[in-house]
C-alpha cells in the first residue's frame, strides 16, 4: 500500500479545528495531500489526504483523542494516492431557484446523461425560511462538449430553475 | 533553433526583476526564436515570457489567434512591454508552463493599452481586451518576478463576476 490515508471528520464548528488536528497529524510525523473544509450548515466537515508510515492503527491512535475532544466523528479509508494530473474544469455550471426537492437530482442526472464529469459541486440553501432559494455550482469535464450539456439542460429553465452554462477557458502562459 | 528548459515554481529565479532588452542583435533574434520553439512546445500555451527559460530580459511572446471567437492581434513578439492603461476587470481561470498541474482564478484588467517594440526595435502598440488582455498581463507579470498564484482569488467567488452584469 502507498500509506496514504482519507481522514473524515465531521462535527458541531467551533474555532481552532483545523489547527488542532493539523497539529497533531504534523507532530506525529504525517503529511498532508489535498484537503477540503466546508462549513455545511452548521457542520465542520473536512477531507484530507494523510500519508503515515505509522499505519491505520497508528494514524487513529493520534486521532481518537483528538475527535474525542473536539467532539468530531472520524473515519478513515486507506487510499491510492500520488502525484497525478489533475483534470482541468471546462465548464462551470451555475443554477439557482426557489428551494424544492429534486434540483440537484435532475441538474447532474441531465449533464450526466450530456457527458459531464463533476470535479466540482457546492450548493447551499439561502432566501429566507418563508422563500427559500438553492444555489447549485458546478464544475467540470465536458466529455462531448459545454454545448451538449447547455442543451441537455435548457428543458429545466421551464420548471423554473434558472440554469447557466458556461465555459471556463483556461489560459496557460 | 532549440526547445529551452523552463524554470519551474519554485525556482527562485523566475522571483527576480528582468531588464530592459538594450541590443536588437542577431543574438536576440536567435534567442526569440528559441522562446518561441519553447512556447510551441509546451501544452497549449498562448504565451511565453523570457525568465521562464531563464533569460531575464523584457521580452514575451503571445499568440491567442488560435482560439475561437477570440479578438486578438495575431502572433506577437513584445520587446520591452509596458502597459500603460488598464480599464475595466473580470475573473479568469489561468495556468502556467511554470507551474505545472495547478490552475486558478485570477483577476485581470479587461482592457488595456499596451506599448512595446518589435523584434527589431520599432515601435508598437495595441487596444486589447479579453483573452489577449489577460495573457499580456499574465506574461509582462513574470518580467517583475509575478506569478499567477501571487494573485489568486478564491475559487468559489464566479457566482459575483456574472459576464451579465457588465
Amino acid at each position: 500500500m502507498s500509506n496514504w490515508y482519507m481522514l473524515t471528520l465531521v462535527g458541531k464548528d467551533r474555532p481552532g479545528i483545523v489547527a488542532t488536528v493539523a497539529t497533531a497529524l504534523y507532530e506525529a510525523g504525517s503529511n498532508l495531500g489535498e484537503t477540503s473544509m466546508l462549513l455545511l450548515g452548521d457542520n465542520f466537515t473536512i477531507m484530507m489526504m494523510v500519508h503515515s508510515d505509522a499505519g491505520e492503527a497508528g494514524l487513529r491512535r493520534v486521532l481518537e483523542p483528538v475527535a474525542r475532544s473536539l467532539n468530531l466523528v472520524l473515519h478513515i479509508d486507506a487510499i491510492e494516492a500520488r502525484l497525478h494530473q489533475r483534470p482541468v474544469p471546462d465548464v462551470c455550471i451555475l443554477v439557482h431557484g426557489a428551494d424544492k426537492a429534486g434540483i440537484v437530482a435532475k441538474v447532474t442526472a441531465k449533464a450526466a446523461e450530456a457527458g459531464l464529469n463533476i470535479l466540482d459541486l457546492e450548493s447551499v440553501v439561502g432566501g429566507t425560511e418563508a422563500h427559500p432559494i438553492y444555489i447549485l455550482q458546478i464544475e467540470g469535464v465536458a466529455a462531448r462538449g459545454v454545448e451538449t450539456i447547455e442543451q441537455a439542460l435548457e428543458p429545466l429553465q421551464a420548471e423554473g430553475i434558472k440554469i447557466d452554462v458556461r465555459p471556463i477557458d483556461t489560459l496557460i502562459g | 533553433m532549440a526547445v529551452l528548459e523552463i524554470l519551474r515554481y519554485p525556482d527562485e529565479r523566475l522571483r527576480q526583476v528582468s531588464r530592459p532588452v538594450e541590443q536588437f542583435d542577431a543574438a536576440l533574434q536567435a534567442r526569440i526564436d528559441d522562446l518561441e520553439e519553447t512556447r510551441r512546445a509546451g501544452p497549449g500555451a498562448v504565451g511565453i515570457a523570457a525568465p521562464q527559460v531563464a533569460w531575464f530580459e523584457r521580452v514575451v511572446i503571445v499568440d491567442v489567434s488560435g482560439r475561437r471567437k477570440t479578438r486578438n492581434h495575431g502572433h506577437l513578439i513584445l520587446v520591452n512591454p509596458e502597459i500603460t492603461e488598464w480599464e475595466g476587470f473580470g475573473i479568469g481561470r489561468e495556468g502556467c508552463l511554470s507551474v505545472p498541474d495547478y490552475t486558478g482564478n485570477v483577476v485581470r484588467a479587461e482592457r488595456v493599452h499596451l506599448q512595446a517594440l518589435d523584434r527589431e526595435g520599432n515601435p508598437l502598440s495595441f487596444d486589447m481586451e479579453g483573452f489577449e488582455a489577460r495573457a499580456v498581463q499574465h506574461e509582462l507579470d513574470h518580467l517583475d518576478g509575478l506569478l499567477f498564484l501571487d494573485r489568486l482569488v478564491s475559487r468559489r467567488q464566479d457566482l459575483f463576476q456574472r459576464k451579465n452584469y457588465e
